[in-house]
């Protein structure tokens, strides 16, 4: 049983049949890739996993609870963290503080009314974020409007984010897309390095195979909306069905 | 102090001050000079600078920090003085009573407001303040007039039934507004200093402490996770949902403190001259403290206050120089040109104050986004030495978006 259940989930747009019978398992600790090409459906399933959108079909169950109908914000409290394509971060806010806000959400819950509490007071918070923001090699910016970073340094602090709030599972869509090969190989050894450090199930939904080939124990191929094959990388790599998906089919 | 950092308590202290000795620092000018009209150390006016700055401090903490542009916070100030002269009404003539009643019912209007707005944002929460605040309006005027009194406003009577207080003073008039039995609100100390003259007014000394404690209360806001949380919606709300918070509750709080402090002007508006009419709440009302608010630089602290101060004092300064002024102003020239240039100069002081108003909120806005703070900064910067300068540009400056 794996930390992340997928049983039978389909997803309609209109006429559009984006997501099939989709049935993927996710085992506790693994570093699992979810590649295909544009338009297999990979965003949306990954939608259907954290609350932005609800499958027609079937069920999403994390660590035996099921997610579906609940919010983003409940969904993450679960432990879901998601990082997204282009890096979501706080643009008009210090580095510190953007890692503080998912300090508090973990230990706060999704509301709290301390109005007249100071941040300033509250060493413990600044000490764990500052410890992760050492962890990603950016203890010396923390001062720094984060709008104000390069983009690889806004990959960092969203991953920072995500971490410091220990989440069970880090979904990550497309980490690199748009990144130059030294950004690239900077993200893999980061999370390489993440996942050497602390005990985290990692899905990662990819479209560069260098990604998905240096960090993926598992790969769930998708196309057309349904898993191709799901295998170790070694036999994805030379599988006639994969490679039928991407170039497309010899003979008609 | 008071749990706040050097910086904030020094902001503190310099707000205190400027408020107690407001009375000093609006009457620069002796009585008997011709710049005597430039003086707005009177009770009046005094009492509408930091009633308004209150106003505007709460608008600050919803539109300042959540991004949220509320264009209907007049319906929670006129709804504070429509509660408060209810209280002057109803139970007696002390201001506290009334001015807690202000609080609650407002906070309550703006609960209920705030829950159907804030289902939407951008614009759409605009005009569904906006259009809420006119039913308000409206209503006032017609549908509610036995609460509202509609187009006369709501006046105390001989007849009221004060149950705490009197009816009618021993003379037969109806009492006036106290902050404790026989410290009216109108009560006023004069001091004659060679040829200024100071007026310290009981009315002005309430609304100026209530004016530091909203004050206060928002440094400790702005400082807070809460008030972290805020700026986190106004900057990226996605990422904010993402990251386990629930962004609708904070926004309605926000929206609900900020009513609560509009509810608070409203009542103290109502303590200095109790009688409550439906035009306080119109939406010109509302676009007033948005200006204020703007005009003084949205998002900081000390910035809607100057931003109420500047706009209170040309609305009622600049309105009253009429054309005999500008001809004594300019009786240097000779008759031919004073005239030609009195009728240049005529149409933006007296009635059309308003020109001058909109054109430096033009001018404001344009040159200076962050408001009359960004110009302060700017100014504070040309003044400092060489290397101090690099290290306060790269610390201090916020990113124009």
């Amino acid at each position: 049983m794996g930390i992340l259940e997928v049983k039978g989930v389909g997803k309609r747009f209109g006429g559009l049949q984006a997501l099939g019978n989709v049935n993927l398992s996710i085992a506790e600790n693994s570093v699992h890739a979810i590649i295909g090409p544009n338009g297999a459906g990979k965003s949306t399933l990954l939608n259907c996993l954290v609350g932005k959108l609800i499958p027609d079909t079937g069920s999403v169950m994390f660590n035996g609870q099921s997610v579906l109908g609940r919010k983003p914000h409940e969904i993450n409290q679960m432990g879901i963290s998601r990082v997204f394509q282009t890096p979501e971060i706080f643009g008009d806010l210090t580095v510190l503080e953007n890692v503080l806000i998912p300090c508090f959400a973990k230990r706060d819950g999704a509301f709290e009314l301390n109005a007249l509490t100071s941040i300033s007071g509250q060493s413990d918070m600044r000490d764990k974020a500052e410890q992760i923001l050492t962890d990603v090699n950016m203890q010396d910016k923390t001062g720094m409007h984060a709008a104000s970073l390069s983009r690889g340094d806004k990959r960092r602090l969203e991953m920072a984010m995500c971490l410091v709030q220990e989440p069970k599972l880090l979904l990550l869509d497309e980490p690199t897309a748009g990144m130059a090969r030294a950004d690239t190989n900077n993200t893999i050894d980061l999370l390489k390095e993440i996942k050497s450090k602390r005990d985290i199930t990692m899905a990662i939904i990819e479209h560069d195979m260098h990604v998905v080939f240096s960090l993926a124990e598992r790969i769930t191929v998708l196309a057309q909306g349904t898993p191709l094959v799901e295998d170790i990388p070694e036999k994805i790599k030379g599988h006639p069905k994969v490679q039928e998906a991407y170039l497309g089919q010899a003979h008609g | 102090m008071f749990g706040l950092d050097k910086k904030d308590t020094t902001l503190l202290l310099v707000v205190t001050l400027l408020a107690l000795l407001a009375p000093f620092i609006l009457n620069p000018f002796p009585e008997a000079s011709a710049l005597a009209q430039f003086n707005a150390g009177y009770p009046d006016l005094m009492q509408r600078f930091v009633i308004y700055g209150i106003f505007a401090v709460g608008f600050n903490l919803l539109f300042g920090l959540t991004g949220y542009l509320s264009f209907g916070h007049a319906a929670f100030l006129g709804v504070g003085s429509y509660s408060a002269v209810w209280i002057f009404k109803l139970l007696g003539m002390n201001v506290l009573p009334a001015i807690a009643f202000s609080i609650v019912i407002s906070g309550l209007f703006a609960l209920l407001i705030g829950y159907i707005s804030l289902r939407r944002s951008g614009i759409y929460f605009s005009i569904l303040t906006l259009a809420f605040a006119q039913m308000s309006f409206n209503m006032a005027y017609s549908v509610l007039t036995p609460i509202t009194n509609g187009e006369t406003g709501l006046q105390l009577t001989l007849s009221d039934p004060r149950i705490l207080g009197q009816q009618a003073t021993a003379d037969g008039s109806i009492p006036v507004t106290n902050l404790l039995p026989g410290l009216e609100m109108r009560q006023s100390v004069q001091l004659e200093l060679g040829g200024w003259l100071f007026t310290f007014n009981t009315g002005y000394y309430l609304a100026a402490f209530f004016l530091l404690l909203a004050f206060y209360i928002a440094i400790r806001i702005f400082r807070s996770p809460f008030g972290l949380m805020l700026r986190a919606v106004k900057s990226n709300q996605q990422r904010l949902n993402y990251t386990g918070i629930h962004t609708r509750p904070y926004t309605l709080a926000a929206f609900v403190i900020s009513g609560m402090y509009a509810g608070l002007a409203g009542g103290l508006l109502a303590s200095m001259d109790p009688l409550a009419g439906a035009e306080r709440m119109q939406w010109t009302a509302s676009g007033e403290v948005v200006i204020m608010t703007i005009l003084g630089g949205a998002g900081t602290l000390i910035g809607p206050i100057l931003g109420a101060g500047f706009i209170k004092y040309f609305e009622n300064i600049f309105s009253k120089i009429n054309e005999n002024i500008l001809h004594d102003w300019f009786s240097f020239l000779p008759q031919g040109l004073q005239d030609f240039v009195v009728t240049i100069v005529a149409p933006f002081f007296g009635e059309g104050w308003s020109l001058s108003m909109g054109l430096m909120f033009m001018a404001i806005v344009i040159f200076l986004p962050g408001g009359l703070v960004e110009g302060g900064q700017r100014i504070g910067q040309l003044f400092r030495r060489k290397p101090a300068a690099g290290d306060a540009a790269s610390s201090q400056t916020t990113p124009a978006e």
